[in-house]
């Protein structure tokens, strides 16, 4: 046999289209934690509230400053792109809050494994913005020490961070340890079986880990929809995982869900599963176009819901904001885009010779011939051209 | 004919499988309202459905393992891997199922499958998005392997390959795909074998093999060698699974000398096979050993050192001289 005709007296299956599937199973906004309502109040009925209690004016204010400083780097970053400094960027605009609410919800133990936007979740680790510029450029591999910042360089291969940081919890529970590793990766990598094999190792083993999905609505050209018609909270739920919805745009309902998630990791209770739902305002990376596959009134819709606009309203409404304050805030996202400008530019480029460094940590005799034919092809090369 | 470059080639070529055999059906993560990230599929979903051209999950796993289903119905998938570095998610589909399913089946099953795959560097990626990793699958007993390098090849090789009863992999050099030349759309399939190397310039001192991006890079070459008096002849292989060893063949018997040039890591690459063929067929007629340049045995670099990384018009002729000085 080699081919079965279609049967023209059935129709073919449709496919299903995103009006036909209403936004993933769930009318919007149902069973989503939010601490700060769109008028800037903070809310007291939730749970979760009194996990963020402790968060008073000044704490409040350093995060808005973070917020305005991190969204200040990924603009100053998309701006080095177009100017030919970076040969690419992935702006995390629209996300900052998800980002800095979770990082500011770890301790120095914990062990970040990120995709390639969490240069906010980098920068509340203490990684120096001019060290995030050194991938984006092409400099290196890998802009900083994983160990010294307890976080992990860009990981591309989307869903590859997930697996890593079920072992790595694994081995702070076989330690004894009460500290947590979190997997920060988008909607679309929920859909890669790596994904699906660390729920299932994290569930079986009760490894101490937080998987952390910021639903940014997009993967690249797809909508969430084609990567699943439910909530991505209910994916967790069937490899038994406990899993929340978070409003991703407010910034302390995401640092109560993740405290929670820490403390069960700590207490020896297991995965969590946060889907922190937020948008991606701008394109995938400053390699894409998005007018040619979404439309500007969902980014309308989206700029509506501004994560800095929400605590700005908040400070605003606790009467926490003023001129200095405001100064302060802008003179700080000011130095940190000039430092990481001038960082950037002034990278010292790596040699031709560091191709063969470090591909072993023992030494690897075919390296080492290659290395010393290169140099000698250099040499060549070099005495030819003068 | 009609000038086109090489990523409209394709896409033209894709067009003209889907519209001579309705089995074909492209599937991929961003092949359809993006037109894929190159746009190598552009409009192709807007012409021919949703249910032909599909999106699917972000998955590479998935979208070979469930191309296999399809192709077992019936249809022809044609799977786009959107880069190079992608494609391992996918490998073990690929080689434990893609390729040994006719076998296993004793016939019974075909996978008429093509895989195509964005490959190569020069781009100034990111890590994962600049890897020639073509050794891996001709390795793989059951797969087909090949790679264009410019326009018309890419438009009639998409179609054979689509044609094909067997699994092909289909490596598109990402970097030439804005190269322009000249396409006979109209060409019919038998208008060249696919399986067939191409003598792009003959010559008579030393034979460059190559494929793919460095096709442009070894014609280059070949000009300054004439300047300095020295005829390379350039043979695109077109086809690495299986290699066309007789027109190697009959090139070296030629010109005596071999030079293998490929992007990929020279360490037990498609050129350590070339060389131990040529060397067991061409042992008396050749004057120097086969010499291969390529990738290092390093990972792919960071952009700012793909420059050394890549083999060059000057390492090809470096290897010109070193051949010729035997
Ligand atoms: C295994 C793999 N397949 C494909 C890609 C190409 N790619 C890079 S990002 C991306 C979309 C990821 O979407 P999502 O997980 O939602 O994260 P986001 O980019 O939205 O942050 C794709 C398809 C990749 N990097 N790795
Ligand atoms: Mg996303």
């Amino acid at each position: 046999m080699t081919t079965v005709m279609a049967r023209p007296d059935v129709p073919a299956n449709p496919v299903p289209t995103p009006g036909q599937v209403d936004a993933q199973g769930l009318t919007p906004d149902q069973d989503l934690v939010q601490l700060i309502g769109p008028d800037g109040r903070r809310t007291s009925g939730s749970p979760f509230a009194a996990l963020v209690a402790d968060i008073g004016p000044e704490e409040l204010r350093s995060i808005y400053r973070d917020l305005v400083v991190v969204r200040r780097i990924d603009a100053e970053a998309t701006a080095l792109q177009r100017q030919g400094q970076l040969g690419l960027w992935a702006p995390l605009l629209g996300q900052e809050a998800a980002q800095v609410g979770s990082a500011r919800a770890l301790g120095a133990d914990d062990f970040v494994f990120a995709s390639y936007r969490e240069h906010g979740v980098a920068y509340c680790r203490g990684v120096d913005p001019t060290m995030m510029m050194r991938f984006w450029r092409g400099s290196t591999q890998s802009g900083w020490n994983p160990y010294e910042f307890g976080m992990t360089t860009p990981a591309i291969v989307v869903g590859s961070q997930a697996l890593h940081a079920t072992g790595y919890a694994m081995g702070i529970q076989h330690d004894g340890a009460s500290s947590a590793a979190v997997a920060y990766f988008g909607d679309g990598a929920t859909s890669q079986g790596d994904l699906s094999e660390a729920f299932g190792f994290a569930a079986t083993f009760l490894a101490p880990v937080v998987f952390f999905c910021q639903n940014n609505q997009w993967a690249i050209s797809e909508p969430v929809h084609l990567q699943s018609h439910l909530a991505i909270a209910k994916r967790g739920e069937g490899f038994g995982i406990p899993s929340i919805r978070v409003d991703g745009n407010d910034v302390l309902a995401v640092c109560a869900v993740t405290r929670h998630a820490l403390a069960r990791a700590y207490s020896g209770q297991g995965p969590t599963l946060i889907e922190a739902v937020t948008f991606r305002m701008g394109p995938h990376t400053t390699s894409d176009d998005p007018s040619r596959y979404r439309a500007p009134a969902e980014e309308e819709e989206w700029k509506a819901k501004d994560p800095l606009a929400r605590v700005r309203a908040l400070l605003e409404a606790e009467g926490l904001i003023d001129a200095a304050y405001l100064e302060q805030v802008t003179t700080s996202a000011d130095e940190t885009a000039r430092s990481l400008r001038s960082g950037c530019i002034g990278t010292v480029e790596p040699l031709p010779m560091s191709l063969f460094d470090q591909v072993y940590a023992e030494p690897h005799p075919l390296i080492e011939e290659e290395r010393a034919s290169y140099a000698a092809y250099l040499e060549r090369l070099e005495d030819q051209s003068s | 004919m009609t000038t086109m470059a090489l990523g409209k080639a394709i896409n033209a070529g894709l067009r003209c499988a889907m519209e001579s055999d309705p089995k074909v059906v492209l599937m991929g993560e961003d092949i359809g309202k993006l037109g894929g990230v190159f746009r190598v599929t552009e409009g192709l979903q807007q012409e021919f459905g949703e249910q032909r051209v599909i999106d699917t999950p972000l998955a590479e796993s998935g979208i070979i393992g469930t191309a296999v289903g399809m192709a077992m119905r019936g249809y022809r998938p044609v799977c786009e891997i959107q880069f190079d570095g992608f494609a391992y998610p996918a490998f073990d589909q690929i080689v434990s199922q893609v390729a040994k399913l006719h076998n296993r089946t004793k016939g019974d099953v075909k996978m008429p499958m093509t895989i195509r795959i964005p490959y190569g560097g020069g781009i100034g990626a990111v890590e994962h998005h600049s890897e020639s990793p073509e050794a891996y699958f001709a390795h793989t007993a059951g797969l087909r392997v090949v790679t264009c390098s410019n326009a018309a090849d890419g438009h009639l090789m998409i179609r054979q390959a689509i044609a094909s009863e067997d699994p092909v992999i289909f490596f598109e050099p990402k970097r030439r795909y804005w190269e322009k030349g000249e396409v006979d759309e109209q060409a019919s399939l038998e208008s060249a074998p696919l399986h067939r190397a191409r003598v792009v310039v003959a010559g008579t001192d030393v034979t460059i093999a190559t494929y793919g991006p460095l096709v442009s890079t070894a014609l280059a070459a070949a000009s300054v060698a004439a300047e300095e008096g020295i005829s390379l002849e350039v043979i695109d292989l077109r086809t690495l699974s299986p290699i066309d060893f007789d027109s190697l063949e009959a090139s070296v018997g030629r010109t005596g000398r071999l030079v293998v040039a490929h992007e990929a890591s020279v360490f037990l690459g498609v050129g350590a096979e070339i060389a131990a063929r040529i060397s067991e067929r061409c042992f008396f007629r050749l004057e120097a050993p086969v010499l291969r340049i390529g990738g290092f045995s390093v990972p792919y670099p960071p952009a700012k050192l793909e420059d050394a990384f890549l083999p060059d018009a000057d390492r090809i002729l470096d290897a010109v001289d070193r051949s010729l000085a035997i």
